[in-house]
């Protein structure tokens, strides 16, 4: 095999893990604080994506674009959880499974009312069009390469925040007893919206670092979250470090799956017995990966310590 | 007959399956036969919601990949047509060999887990298997493949016919509600509801829990197969968005709608959930924008479902 083509994948598979990270990492936050499982953490990232590509088709400017399609996940999400999800912390898992699912109905309609049903084209900045050199010869795409960045960047930040700030001591005390910190004087409810709001920047830049890569459409954010699910299941749910982890785990073995799974078959069967079992083997690889994770360890790789 | 002296849940089951079997005459009365159809698909994922109800009400098990037991159903039924065999004791008795199978595999391995990770592991066995439908090329991947004729049962039912296929789902739905309520009433039932409320003292007591959990599972793996396997007859049709992850939770949230743990109530519940969609659609195709806001709100307020609300209301006029 063409090890070009390996360093290319992997670090394509990086990339994919990376993003996964951000949108895992709202969603494990939320769960592990609030004890919440949200749906409609994929809205966010949609949203993010249409507002970052349709404030670049009108301003050209890709920073406010950005800051745009972030800002407005962050909002929504703020908005979301002081009508919706407020009411919804004490109630029990099925209640916010099928509550956050209306949401997603919701989302995707209003999504749909205001751009329309086709797809939007978001289109990368000029100055990170072409290609750039990783190893003397070997080009890789700038984009992508930028989105590694950020996403390295942003995970680097998180984690300081969490264990150097007062804001993440907070946020660590939420984690580990509710009741505890409430009683302490921590401003529970602020400190739910705040996180929330996190949440949901991070999982709207995250869509709108993929509009240029995936297609800008209403229910993009479906497949990812569910992927998201895997990725903090995998994990442990409610813990950062498990996330991390596993969001690069689940990017790499998806990406490679897909890439390698056909040519690696072919060369144990016959080419067309090989067409058609890899691609069908390569978009369960994950799911199969999860099923063993929970077979030997039900809570997860990094199950948190306290409840 | 003291109508009065009759549980609400009697009197609903009674109301709801007479009002169910006059459809078809009442159509054919007023002209509208185009809702024989519209209720033959409604009684059908009413099996599927009631099928989820026995595992979720009873069991306390939120399976959120319910909707892949109806793949497999259809799936059964569409690829055994495929090959030119139409023999429907064939093709059903496949759906449910299948389902069973399916059943007791997801559910060996996710009952290990619980609370959240269960939900999440169902909904990750539901997805694989919407994923390996999709890579089915031969039997038309993501298009999805026709079935050219309905099942055949030796010449004894003529599925061709609208009112035989309605009645035979009817029955079918009235076989699985009888079955459904000797089955929680039964000791076996009685287990599963006493793991619900609390799994560890039932193992104290030295019931082995989890057979009888993963028991429960794959019957009702196995009632939504068939589900599947008339909705394949239905639409002579098969397709993976027959089981995309959203179908599961519109099936769990027909029990919720019509209020879970009462059998009865997750078919009022497939009525009122597809009525709502079918009225919503031809006002607006914005009807999501609508849908979604209703789900929420029955969430939020409607404790119970239409089941409890009725149950409620009855209560109080008994009382005033």
């Amino acid at each position: 095999m063409d090890p070009i083509l390996v360093l290319a994948q992997a670090l394509n598979g990086l990339q994919f893990g990376i993003m996964l990270f951000l949108m895992a990492a709202g969603l494990t936050l939320v769960f592990g604080i609030m004890n919440l499982i949200n749906l409609a953490h994929g809205s966010f990232y949609m949203v993010g994506a249409y507002v970052a590509a349709a404030t670049f088709q009108a301003t050209k400017s890709f920073l406010l674009a950005v800051i745009g399609g972030t800002g407005a996940g962050a909002a929504v999400g703020i908005l979301v959880e002081v009508v919706v999800f407020r009411r919804l912390y004490a109630r029990d898992h099925l209640d916010q499974v099928l509550a956050t699912f209306g949401l997603i109905l919701f989302f995707n309609e209003a999504v749909r009312m205001i751009w329309g049903s086709t797809a939007l084209y978001a289109t990368v900045p000029h100055f990170l069009a072409g290609q750039v050199d990783i190893l003397p010869g070997v080009p890789y795409p700038a984009y992508r390469l930028a989105i590694i960045v950020v996403g390295l960047v942003v995970a680097a930040l998180l984690y300081l925040v969490i264990t150097h700030t007062r804001i993440g001591m907070l946020i660590r005390a939420g984690a580990s007893n509710r009741v505890m910190a409430g009683a302490l004087g921590v401003n529970v409810r602020l400190l739910y919206t705040l996180v929330f709001g996190l949440g949901a920047g991070l999982a709207a830049l995250a869509g709108l670092m993929a509009g240029p890569i995936f297609t800008v459409e209403s229910g993009m954010g479906e497949h990812v979250l569910i992927l998201t699910f895997v990725v903090i299941v995998i994990g442990g749910i409610g813990s950062i470090r498990g996330a991390f982890v596993a969001a690069l785990l689940v990017g790499f073995v998806d990406t490679m799956g897909r890439a390698f799974l056909r040519p690696l078959l072919a060369t144990v069967m016959t080419a067309s017995a090989a067409d058609d079992a890899g691609p069908a083997l390569a978009s369960v690889l994950i799911y199969l990966l999860m099923a063993t994770v929970l077979f030997v360890r039900p809570r997860g790789l990094f199950p948190p310590r306290t409840r | 007959m003291r109508w009065r002296n009759l549980s609400p849940r009697a009197l609903a089951t009674v109301a709801v399956l007479a009002g169910l079997a006059i459809v078809p005459p009442l159509a054919l009365l007023t002209g509208a036969t185009f809702y024989i159809d519209v209720f033959t698909r409604i009684m059908i994922f009413g099996i599927a919601a009631l099928s989820l109800d026995l595992i979720l009400g009873y069991g306390g098990m939120v399976s959120f990949g319910h909707a892949a037991y109806l793949g497999i159903g259809a799936y059964a039924v569409g690829i055994l047509a495929f090959y030119g065999i139409h023999d429907g004791f064939l093709q059903f008795g496949t759906a449910i060999l299948a389902s069973a199978l399916a059943a007791l595999f997801i559910g060996f391995v996710s009952l290990r887990t619980s609370g959240v990770y269960f939900i999440m592991i169902t909904l990750a066995f539901a997805q694989m298997i919407y994923f390996l439908s999709v890579s089915l090329n031969t039997y038309g991947g993501d298009n999805g493949l026709n079935i050219d004729r309905h099942s055949d049962f030796a010449g004894l039912l003529d599925l061709d016919h609208a009112n035989t296929l309605y009645y035979l789902v009817f029955a079918i739905l009235v076989f699985c509600l009888c079955l459904g309520r000797r089955l929680v009433d039964s000791r076996f039932g009685m287990v599963i509801r006493g793991a619900r409320s609390n799994e560890r003292r039932m193992s104290a007591i030295g019931f082995p829990v989890l057979r009888y959990k993963l028991t429960a599972f794959a019957i009702a793996g196995v009632m939504c197969g068939v589900a599947g396997a008339l909705l394949a007859n239905q639409q002579l049709f098969v397709a993976p968005a027959i089981m995309e992850w959203t179908r599961s939770g519109e099936i769990l949230m027909m029990v919720i709608l019509g209020g879970m743990g009462t059998l009865i109530g997750p078919i009022v519940g497939a009525v009122a959930f597809l009525a709502l969609e079918t009225v919503l659609a031809d006002l607006t195709e914005h009807w999501q924008i609508i849908m979604g806001p209703i789900l929420v709100l029955v969430v939020l307020f409607g404790r119970g479902g239409i089941f409890g609300l009725l149950s409620r209301w009855r209560f109080a006029r008994h009382r005033g």
